[in-house]
């Protein structure tokens, strides 16, 4: 009986340690399957209905994706997401990389340069958005500045420009992330092994060669997580252009995600928000399921 | 063992709630939340004024306030609230948004009350359409802001021997020669709504009344695409050659500035401005002048409202009785209005306390509202609902900000306006 007993605590126990990290992990599993991935399936339903202020689920078909792409502030925010994400991950991924490259030249004080690169990372984007907002409008930042030195005709009004205020988010985006592309890369760098560098020196290969054929290509994999987490940042960048341009001038500095809310949380319109917010997501897919399924595939066969 | 513990603490439980249940039964006492999002200055101020006459009077304030302007922030609350069943008793909503809420049935009928107080005799018929829902009232307007006015410097405007304009013609002449003295002519922030306050003072002012209503209320689109609404962007177009370099995204505030520190002769804007001029210890009439922008005796109006929601128990539904009450009451009407720079919402009322610039809006609102030439404001939500609103806003920002020619611009209205609809 008493073993019998024991047994039977000591196979719960063990039952219990067994199963441990599954409960461990099972309330942030429910959470997420819930508040992520239920609301992803709750928006995409609403995107079929006419909801206006309140939810409606009356099923009405694909008319709020037939209205969105009729909408001229859509299709501008739309391909101002291209012409922003696009350069921004190109611009950020060049600068982060060559400061990486400088910083492993084993310089002097490169613990202290790391930081101050890698610092604005550690700022919002609404600071950003507002500082870069003062250094870049004509009438108080570096228009004003260089004006006073004497250069009377220089012009640099790119803020109040319709058709440059989308490169002013670039230029604050890529000044905030570039320091993390570069922490990426400088760790990336540090793993390259000093052996095979030797040995094309030996070879005679100039310092260039080495970096062009050797060394870059063996950070492909810096290469591809560094461009995922930019481009989710650019398809989900919110706050910068509120800060920043405030959208304007006009409309013309509008992303996706500024779209969104404003339709949602301003004009009532919840189902053509919802619309717009599952174009997004399908954005953000088309780019990450092809990473993903290369990454999975090559891990197979490797 | 367990079962009967677990029996008692919930027993425990219910007679606690009861116990609970009880107490507030006994007490009774008028009670009423209120959600707002006036948290800053003159409006917090204003706000406070109500909630102390409703202290006074008995009742319980529970206050709920949503900072961020706008209120977007406050818009996202409200809506968990009603769909969890559980509405404040008084938010601060405003024109067609009363409407929708009153079709979702989310409303209370305050005709009783509207009836004791007489509601129908002392309140100017365009705001009965906008608080009433069905015939009935569903909400009460606190006051009255008028979108149409000029703040002009009157020591700016002698410098090139100029009067406030009173036609649009004579606006383009002024301006043109403070430009020419080297002197923004108009101080302006470019953002959407500050771009649609001056558009729908000059379709006022060009178009008229009727034209404004056919416009932004029954959104005719013969009307939308017409030749007025071309002049009126010819206007607009005019307008944009007279602010300066750097006015994207700037706030209303600093532009009021301009115009305070003689960098600028004029704005257009509501009456808030008016706040602004007298925080800084400017006199009306001698520092500043304040005259309506050119029209043919129009007056666009703006009115913030509280729309009262259906809420349960005898103490909630006695205390939004006593709120509506007392929201259009003389003595809460004078004390707030003087506090944010705004009107009575009613008539009647004592106009000693106001300036100068407030009693000439009282007078040509009684004016405007006889001769039929009162509108309800588009920029400001008035005669239009948020969608619409915002497909205007769209259109004469993009306007304003590029080379658009108005034949463009009013077929790009229209289509916007459909649809938004």
């Amino acid at each position: 009986m008493d073993t019998n007993n024991q047994n039977a605590v000591k196979g719960v126990g063990d039952w219990f340690r067994w199963h441990l990290s599954k409960f461990v992990v099972a309330p942030s599993f429910l959470m997420i399957l819930f508040f992520v991935y239920g609301f992803i399936l709750w928006t995409g339903y609403m995107s079929f209905t006419k909801s206006k202020m309140l939810p409606i689920y009356n099923f009405e078909g694909i008319l709020q994706y037939v209205k969105l792409w009729k909408q001229p502030t859509w299709l501008a925010s739309f391909e101002n997401l291209f012409v922003f994400g696009s350069l921004f991950i190109a611009v950020a991924i060049a600068f982060g990389c060559i400061l990486a490259i400088f910083l492993d030249q084993k310089i002097r004080g490169e613990g202290a340069l790391r930081t101050i690169y890698l610092y604005p990372m550690a700022i919002s984007f609404i600071v950003t958005g507002t500082a870069w907002k003062w250094i870049l409008n004509p009438g108080s930042g570096i228009e004003k500045l260089v004006q006073s030195f004497g250069f009377e005709n220089f012009e640099f009004d790119w803020l109040v420009d319709p058709d440059y205020a989308v490169y002013t988010l670039v230029i604050a985006a890529v000044w905030q992330a570039s320091g993390f592309v570069m922490a990426l890369f400088l760790a990336a760098l540090r793993g390259v092994d000093g052996e095979i560098i030797k040995a094309a020196q030996l070879d005679g290969a100039s310092i260039s060669r080495i970096y062009m054929v050797i060394i870059l290509p063996t950070l492909r994999p810096v290469f591809l997580s560094s461009f995922v987490i930019l481009t989710h940042m650019a398809i989900k960048s919110f706050d910068l252009v509120v800060a920043l341009t405030g959208g304007g001038p006009g409309n013309a500095s509008w992303l996706p995600a500024n779209f969104m809310f404003e339709m949602t949380f301003r004009r009532n319109q919840i189902g053509q928000g919802a619309a717009s917010a599952m174009i997004m997501l399908a954005t953000v897919l088309a780019i990450i399921v092809p990473y993903l399924y290369s990454e999975l595939r090559e891990k197979k066969h490797g | 063992m367990s079962s009967f513990k677990r029996n008692s603490t919930l027993k425990a439980l219910l007679l606690g709630g009861v116990v609970l249940g009880c107490a507030s039964a006994a007490q009774a006492q008028p009670t009423a939340e209120v959600l707002h999002y006036w948290t800053s200055g003159g409006e917090a101020k204003a706000v406070k004024a109500l909630k102390e006459d409703f202290e006074a009077n008995g009742g319980k304030w529970v206050d709920a306030p949503v900072a961020g302007g706008g209120g977007d922030a406050q818009n996202a609350v409200l809506r968990s609230r009603v769909l969890s069943g559980d509405a404040p008793a008084a938010v601060q909503i405003k024109g067609p948004n009363i409407r929708n809420w009153a079709e979702a049935g989310a409303l209370a009928d305050l005709d009783a009350i509207g009836k004791e107080e007489g509601w129908d005799d002392i309140l100017p018929p365009l705001l009965q359409d906008i608080v009433k829902f069905d015939g009935h009232y569903v909400a009460v307007p606190v006051n009255i802001h008028r979108v149409d006015w000029i703040w002009a410097n009157p020591e700016v405007l002698a410098k090139v021997g100029a009067d406030v304009p009173t036609t649009w013609a004579e606006f383009n002449e002024t301006a043109e020669k403070l430009k020419a003295a080297g002197i923004t002519p108009l101080a302006h922030g470019g953002q959407p709504w500050q771009d649609a306050t001056i558009f729908e003072t000059v379709v006022l002012g060009i178009g008229g009344a009727d034209f404004f209503n056919k416009a932004f209320v029954d959104r005719d689109l013969d009307t939308l695409r017409s030749d007025t609404m071309k002049k009126v962007f010819d206007q607009m177009r005019i307008i944009r050659g007279f602010v300066d370099d750097d006015f994207s995204g700037r706030d209303w505030n600093l532009a009021t500035a301009m115009v305070m520190n003689g960098k600028a002769g004029m704005q257009i804007m509501g009456d808030w401005a008016k706040g602004e001029f007298l925080a800084a210890g400017k006199k009306p009439g001698v520092d500043f002048v304040c005259a309506p922008t050119p029209s043919e005796g129009g007056y666009i109006l703006n009115s913030d409202s509280f729309a009262m929601f259906d809420v349960k128990g005898d103490d909630n539904k006695s205390g939004q009785a006593l709120l509506a009450k007392l929201i259009l009451g003389e003595k809460f009407q004078e004390t707030f209005n003087v506090y944010k720079g705004s009107i009575p919402a009613r008539m009647g009322v004592a106009k000693a306390k106001f300036d100068d610039c407030a009693i000439k809006s009282m007078n040509d609102l009684e004016a405007a509202s006889s001769k039929g030439t009162l509108v309800g404001s588009a920029a400001h939500e008035i005669s239009t609902a948020g969608a619409v609103r915002g497909a205007i806003m769209d259109v004469v920002t993009e306007h304003f900000n590029s080379d658009m020619s108005s034949d463009d611009a009013v077929n790009k209205l229209a289509e916007a306006i459909e649809l938004a609809l």
